[in-house]
């Protein structure tokens, strides 16, 4: 499985992308006991043989790499919500989108750290492509709760893949993490 | 630290990109693209693209610009790091930690030096474009 949830999580996003969506949200919701990941996308979604299939860690689309036969993305994040007494759910509809929700059950041993948001949301903002990006955060115990959308960012930084642009996005980020 | 509103962050912007103006960048742009697959995310890619930017901060250049791509077909390797600089070949490294891409900032992209024990010669074939 992935290091830190945060991997996980931008494994997983990392698909809505590719998969073409015009709007992915994802709501990033925490208390002292679970992290709520909910992340839906308008992307070309998958019918429900492919939607089956995606579980299988020796299943791929076949398109990003001919010869592959593994696809490990959603393989991953059932290992670590099964052994961890966590939760998902994986809805799709072909042509219309995709939406996966999560329970990480933070108190179980072995459910991996949740890592760092910050380096996560920096890459979620800057793929390539023309996609809006809304991400709702909250955490219960730091009375923490922000939103930042993607179209805001490229409007206040311009290009995300600049580094400069990139520095100012990591410092806007830390800023919106500080506690209230 | 208070929390950054995104009219500041505009302005903020604005003032970073007066100062790159002045300076002569023409012709010096530096391309670093990251594999962001599950294999390049689970090796650690994330804090790769992480150290680069503290390390171009560090160094105050403002010509470069980060890519991230899915799996580069080097799963083994991962993450791998794909940097184009001027003066120097086009370069594919593997194993890129944290420590790694300062390396490459310092000797590659500044020092024009070649880390030559992490240089990767070619993208695994299945993701090479046809060459006719």
């Amino acid at each position: 499985m992935h290091y830190s949830l945060c991997d996980s999580i931008l494994d997983l996003f990392q698909n809505s992308v590719e998969a073409n969506s015009k709007t992915i949200i994802m709501d990033f919701f925490q208390n002292p006991k679970s992290l709520f990941v909910n992340i839906k996308d308008d992307g070309k979604g998958m019918d429900q043989k492919t939607l089956d299939r995606v579980q299988d860690p020796f299943y791929t689309d076949g398109i990003k790499h001919k010869h592959r036969k593994v696809g490990l993305g959603i393989p991953f994040l059932i290992q670590t919500t099964e052994m961890t007494n966590g939760y998902f759910s994986l809805k799709s509809e072909k042509g219309v989108g995709t939406e996966l929700n999560i329970s990480f059950n933070l108190e179980h041993w072995d459910t991996p750290p949740i890592g760092n948001i910050v380096d996560m949301l920096i890459s979620a903002m800057s793929f390539d492509g023309d996609y809006e990006f809304i991400f709702n955060r909250e955490d219960e115990q730091r009375n923490l709760n922000y939103t930042v959308t993607r179209s805001d960012l490229i409007d206040a930084l311009g290009d995300l893949s600049q580094v400069t642009n990139m520095i100012l996005l990591k410092e806007f980020i830390e800023s919106q993490e500080l506690d209230n | 630290m208070a929390k950054m509103t995104l009219a500041q962050l505009k302005a903020l912007r604005d003032e970073t990109k007066k100062d790159i103006d002045r300076r002569d960048t023409e012709g010096k742009d530096v391309m670093i693209v990251v594999g962001m697959g599950t294999c390049g995310i689970a090796a650690g890619a994330k804090d790769a693209i992480s150290s680069f930017i503290d390390e171009i901060k560090e160094h105050d250049l403002t010509n470069v610009t980060i890519k991230q791509t899915g799996c580069m077909g080097l799963c083994h390797s991962e993450p791998t790091v794909d940097v184009k600089a001027p003066g120097m070949p086009d370069t594919i490294y593997g194993n890129v930690t944290a420590e790694l891409a300062k390396e490459i900032i310092v000797k590659h992209v500044i020092g024009k030096e070649l880390i030559s024990k992490h240089v990767l010669d070619r993208p695994a074939s299945d993701i090479m474009k046809e060459q006719n």
